[in-house]
């Protein structure tokens, strides 16, 4: 008999012997168990609230890595600055295939790396200070080709300082770039590079430069790999401390650790693609011939029916 | 009075009488909405599956109560979830009470993910899309789908690390398939409102739609049962007294029942 004849066969359930059933009863069981369940967890465990890192938390936390953070958005090699879609043109974007949906979907949410997340709010703090003016105004008369190279000598000057601390750097040719530093580390210690950041709007809601800039950083990486959630440690299924964060999410998780999504630098579009799949074919599994037949033969069944047959 | 007016007062009468003698609109009333809306609803769950007070015999393991435990879970889960937006988007930070409310909705949304897993396990080992049961497996194989999502999208709206570090991460996913130039993570305005309305909106409609079907189609049968055999000139007790006490017959028997079976078992069919 075919697996499609045993479907087509399949008896409507209000033909078979029935039984008494208080379906009201069952519901108001299981709502107060879940409620009490869920007010015990709660009261016993509670719920992680591990504090934002804000840029003035992270200036005086880090301030090393802040200033080497925005002397890489000046030279163009943050990740944010060679992102592509949808904040620039920078790169291509990541493929599944042929298909180039990053690209295709276009620079929605544009960010100009260095200008909108270090020269824009610097200018915006430069009143009553000409010094940063004057650094300002050298960077900007500068043609591209020098300011990055400005800015690429002082970034690697800063990686060969003792503890990246821009006092202790080599003598050089980096043009206007650590005065821009040093003066950004001040705008960020006093926190008002996060409010410039969100356009200085009242009712910010929108992080996405804040949060492009603090990812650019290695701040929050090292926060984040120290409570055990890097990418390559189960990161995104997890949560702060020893709390549950998202188990169910443990497949999409579970292809970043293996190759080659592990090595790959399509690695997201590639996990991407497969759990678009495996979805796919968990919600049209009554409709894929052998797959749809699979629990007849595992036999689980015989255990939930066994008292029935 | 006009013919307008006659004619509204005779569909309405008309439709009255015909969806409740027979659920299906004649003459008149096909042209009331109202009666038609009403037709297919009788249609979709006939008068008696919505709140049954019986069950088919073969229903009898524990696997079974995942289903109506999922349900009151997501119900907690809401619950917690509006006394959280009534107190706003930061309560939970500054209050002791709001920390707490924000703990019940983390463990309400655990044993809610919990137990729809079980529950899709469950229905998987049984192949409940078998006997045109296929939408009511997709409507709950995309409901699991979307509440991923809804708790994606509260775990972006917590404002505070955990957020921060989940969004920078989850954009590259998003990003690389085109979707986050419109579905920023970055965002947490925009994710809150996906939290707290967009997809709970879905995933409510997908659940009400679930159970609809469920209880239109009913239970799925196990594999190769078969129904008894109808008896001729007996009439079919439904949900009234003769079914209850036929179907409380100690040891009632799940079919396949051989045709040669007893007269006292032959009297326990429910044919509903």
């Amino acid at each position: 008999m075919s697996t499609a004849t045993r479907r087509d066969r399949t008896p409507d359930s209000h033909l078979f012997p029935t039984r008494p059933y208080d379906l009201v009863r069952e519901f108001v069981i299981a709502a107060i168990t879940m409620v009490v369940l869920t007010v015990a967890l709660a009261a016993v465990f509670s719920s992680p609230d591990e504090h934002a890192i804000t840029l003035s938390a992270w200036a005086k936390a880090a301030p090393a890595d802040v200033v080497a953070t925005a002397t890489a958005e000046l030279a163009g090699t943050t990740t944010s600055a060679g992102y592509g879609a949808p904040y620039n043109t920078a790169a291509e974007g990541q493929k599944l295939g042929p298909l180039a949906l990053q690209k295709w979907a276009g620079v929605r949410i544009p960010v100009d790396s260095a200008n909108d997340l270090v020269i824009s709010p610097l200018r915006q703090a430069a009143a009553g200070d000409p010094t940063l003016t004057n650094a300002l105004a050298t960077w900007t008369s500068a043609p591209v080709a020098q300011q990055a190279s400005w800015a690429g000598d002082y970034s690697d000057a800063l990686t060969k300082a003792p503890d990246g601390d821009p006092a202790k750097v080599a003598a050089g040719s980096y043009g206007p770039v650590p005065q821009l530093a040093a003066s950004y580390l001040s705008l960020a210690r006093t926190g008002a590079l996060q409010s410039e950041l969100t356009s200085g709007a009242f009712y910010p809601t929108d992080q996405t430069k804040p949060l492009l800039l603090l990812a650019d950083g290695a701040y929050l990486e090292d926060q984040a790999r120290a409570e055990h959630l890097g990418g390559d440690q189960w990161g995104m299924m997890n949560e702060t401390g020893n709390y549950p964060g998202q188990p169910w999410m443990w497949l999409y998780t579970f292809w970043y650790q293996i190759p080659p999504f592990s090595t790959s630098s399509n690695a997201d579009a590639l996990v991407w693609g497969v759990m678009a799949v495996l979805t796919l074919g968990l919600i049209l599994l009554p409709f894929i011939p052998g797959l749809r037949a699979l629990p007849r033969h595992l036999g689980v069944h015989k255990l939930i029916w066994r008292a029935s047959r | 009075m006009s013919s307008a007016d006659t004619g509204a007062v005779t569909g309405t009468e008309t439709g009255s009488a015909t969806g409740t003698d027979t659920g299906a609109p004649t003459g008149a009333a096909t042209r009331s909405w109202t009666v038609r809306f009403r037709s297919w609803l009788t249609r979709a769950v006939p008068e008696g599956q919505w709140l049954p007070d019986r069950q088919p015999a073969y229903v009898r393991s524990w696997v079974y109560v995942f289903g109506v435990v999922t349900l009151a879970a997501f119900l907690v889960v809401l619950l917690s979830g509006l006394v959280l937006a009534v107190g706003g988007a930061a309560w939970w930070h500054v209050s002791r009470v709001g920390h707490f409310v924000n703990s019940t909705h983390l463990w309400s949304v655990q044993l809610f993910f919990f137990c729809m897993v079980i529950h899709l396990w469950g229905k998987f080992f049984m192949a409940a899309w078998r006997g045109k049961r296929a939408l009511t497996w997709i409507t709950g194989t995309v409901a699991f789908v979307g509440s991923i999502g809804t708790a994606f999208t509260g775990y972006l709206s917590q404002s505070n690390f955990d957020s921060q570090w989940i969004s920078t991460q989850a954009k590259d996913g998003l990003n690389s398939i085109g979707v986050g130039a419109y579905f920023n993570v970055l965002n947490p305005g925009q994710m809150l409102l996906w939290h707290v309305m967009l997809l709970p909106l879905v995933v409510g409609i997908l659940v009400v739609l679930h159970i609809v079907l469920v209880r239109r189609h009913g239970v799925v049968p196990p594999f190769d049962a078969e129904p008894p055999a109808p008896i001729h000139g007996v009439e079919a007790p439904d949900d009234g007294p003769a079914a209850a006490q036929a179907s409380q017959v100690p040891g009632a028997q799940v079919p396949p029942l051989p045709a040669q079976q007893s007269a006292a078992a032959e009297r326990s069919e429910v044919a509903r």
